[in-house]
């Protein structure tokens, strides 16, 4: 007799990976995959896909899917959460379509509290295109355009999501976490539970950052990857949670009441 | 029901409503931001949805969403903004969900003015966005056609699964005429979507994308699109003719305000005797081309009048196979009057 004691969530499918060897794409979906499982909510998920390496994320998980132009999975996600309140709608993005040509939709769906869940995987390069310089590119950091590492006098300094969303002062939960680290994954998780646990509830717009790796385009093996991860991002992108919906209100901008 | 005199851009929004719509996602831009300012106010009386986006990328992508859960959705641009708009609606046509796109005209290339032009006919009807791909264009000439059209466009919408815009110059959405609008359609009353994304329950999950690696897929949904859109062609031309005749000095080209300045000149014309009749594309794409030649061969001479320096004259010369046409237009804004038209006409009549 044999016993199964693992197996695949029900929220993603049996395939054959296409992601790099060492990539952490594929722990984030199986986490995210778990979560909607636990939290009984395959059935009124709705995901929504990048541009970027998870631009096919839809063949991994279970659930109903659509894929959304560069950058604009917020506002997508907006629609269909607008259209349908009782679906739990998720974004799975990348630092390039996130931070760079999709931060105009970034920040007004957080500040607009739209009742979203966002994973934001950070590896601080662009990786489908073919390791270009995203915005978390980290300085003096090679990329194929910048060859000789980001400059910062010409490129800036690298932009820190959680903090600058958690700067908002619409309520939400963001947190940073990642998955390059095995004794870390369990955060990551329960941010991720806490993510989607708030949105049930309809309570807010959540983000979870995963400080991520790209072996391929970073020139390393795996292993060296997620040493790199945590000798050169973690101290910049630090873990934690950023915010919750139980942040204060300032006064000065407490809603006051309004003449009909 | 009673006619209610209202500006163009509000009884859109009322027409919205009727038609069974509850969302709308939208960016303001003049002249067209009677129709957010119209919802903001109206959508809460009916349960409905008004979201003021912050760009009108965003809000193209917005309704891209809601289109994805089967509902009636629509938003409301001018020229610049409808330009920021046509990458979403690329993906829409590719994805195939209905949407309704309004596109109240303002002048000229760049930041241009804020004063009616009809020099968005090209981009509606040929470069809308990247990639190979239609959407049905509809052209009102008054606030009651508007309305009219805003329903239609939400039907041909659903019946296609395509985008659909309304395309009036500034004047439709600027003007208050009567109006009358159709009974409330219950937005509940819509056939149920099968491929909407609503919960994977009970079913195998739904997957809408434009993404299609293999060439081989990827044609065949090119073949199917223009499958659809040569049934469009079959069976959604729409057009109005005026003071037809068998034998015609001169024959009009001319859709929404400019028709009607031309229906003007041609009426005092007729009283001198001389018979100018009019062809007014209701349906810019497709364009009604066989109807249109079969009246070109009725007319000694053509002309394709327009606020634009001449684009829907393409389609004209598509009709006449090869003979000549005469263009008239304004640019910058500016309205000819119907004794400017009506000149225009006597002097290419007489030459």
């Amino acid at each position: 007799m044999v016993n199964t004691i693992f197996s695949r969530p029900e929220a993603h499918r049996d395939i054959f990976t296409h992601y790099c060897p060492g990539c952490t794409h594929g722990i984030t979906h199986r986490l995210v995959a778990e979560v909607l499982d636990e939290l009984k909510i395959r059935e009124r998920a709705v995901g929504i896909a990048p541009v970027g390496c998870a631009v096919l994320a839809y063949n991994y998980f279970y659930c109903d899917f659509a894929e959304a132009a560069h950058g604009r999975a917020p506002a997508m996600a907006t629609g269909i959460k607008r259209a349908r309140p009782d679906l739990i709608v998720f974004t799975y993005q990348g630092d390039g379509d996130l931070a760079s040509i999709g931060m105009g939709e970034i920040i007004h769906a957080a500040n607009r509290g739209e009742k979203i869940t966002v994973i934001f995987i950070n590896n601080a390069i662009y990786g489908m295109t073919g390791g270009q310089m995203a915005p978390t590119t980290m300085p003096n950091q090679r990329a194929t355009t910048c060859p000789f590492g980001r400059d910062v006098n010409v490129a800036g300094y690298p932009i820190r999501v959680a903090e600058l969303l958690s700067n908002l002062v619409t309520p939400s939960y963001v947190a940073r976490v990642t998955a390059s680290i095995p004794s870390q994954i369990p955060n990551a998780k329960r941010a991720l539970r806490k993510a989607f646990q708030y949105q049930i509830e309809g309570r807010c717009f959540s983000l979870v950052e995963f400080v991520s790796t790209c072996p391929t385009n970073w020139g390393m093996s795996p292993i060296k990857a997620c040493g790199w991860a945590q000798s050169d991002m973690l101290p910049f992108y630090k873990l934690g949670v950023y915010k919750t919906p139980d942040d204060p209100i300032p006064d000065a901008v407490r809603p006051r009441e309004v003449k009909k | 029901m009673a006619r209610i005199l209202m500006k163009g851009n509000e009884a859109i929004g009322e027409a919205a409503i009727r038609a069974g719509c509850r969302f709308f996602f939208g960016y303001p831009i003049t002249p067209q931001s009677e129709v957010p300012e119209y919802l903001a106010k109206r959508f809460p009386e009916v349960g409905g949805v008004f979201t003021q986006a912050e760009s009108e990328v965003a809000a193209v992508n917005m309704i891209y969403g809601a289109a994805c859960t089967g509902t009636r959705v629509f938003t409301s641009s001018s020229s610049p903004g409808i330009s920021l708009m046509s990458e979403g609606v690329s993906y829409i046509a590719a994805t195939e969900v209905a949407v309704v796109i309004v596109n109240i005209v303002r002048c000229s290339p760049g930041l241009g003015g804020i004063l009616p032009s009809q020099g968005d006919y090209w981009q509606a009807t040929r470069g809308m966005g990247h990639g190979d791909f239609r959407i049905l264009v509809l052209a009102p000439a008054s606030v009651q056609e508007a309305a009219n059209l805003i329903g239609l466009a939400f039907d041909l919408a659903d019946k296609y699964t395509n985008p659909v815009m309304v395309i009036g110059d500034g004047i439709i959405g600027q003007m208050m005429e009567p109006v009358e609008f159709p009974e409330m359609t219950d937005p509940k009353s819509f056939k149920e979507k099968p491929w909407a994304l609503t919960g994977a329950k009970g079913r195998e999950p739904n997957i809408l994308t434009s993404l299609f690696l293999d060439p081989d897929v990827l044609e065949a949904m090119n073949q199917r699109l223009l499958k659809k859109y040569r049934q469009m062609e079959a069976t959604e031309k729409r057009w109005e003719e005026y003071n037809i005749s068998d034998h015609m000095d001169l024959l009009v080209f001319a859709y929404g305000t400019m028709s009607r300045i031309s229906k003007t000149a041609i009426d005092e014309l007729k009283q001198e005797g001389i018979k100018v009749g009019l062809f007014r594309p209701i349906t810019l794409y497709p364009y009604a081309y066989e109807a249109a030649s079969a009246l070109i061969e009725k007319a000694d001479k053509l002309i394709s009048v327009e606020l634009s320096t001449g684009q829907m004259i393409d389609d004209v010369r598509l009709a006449s196979k090869g003979r000549e046409v005469a263009f008239f237009g304004r640019q910058g804004g500016i309205v000819p009057t119907p004794e400017e038209v009506k000149s225009e006409f006597l002097k290419l009549v007489k030459s």
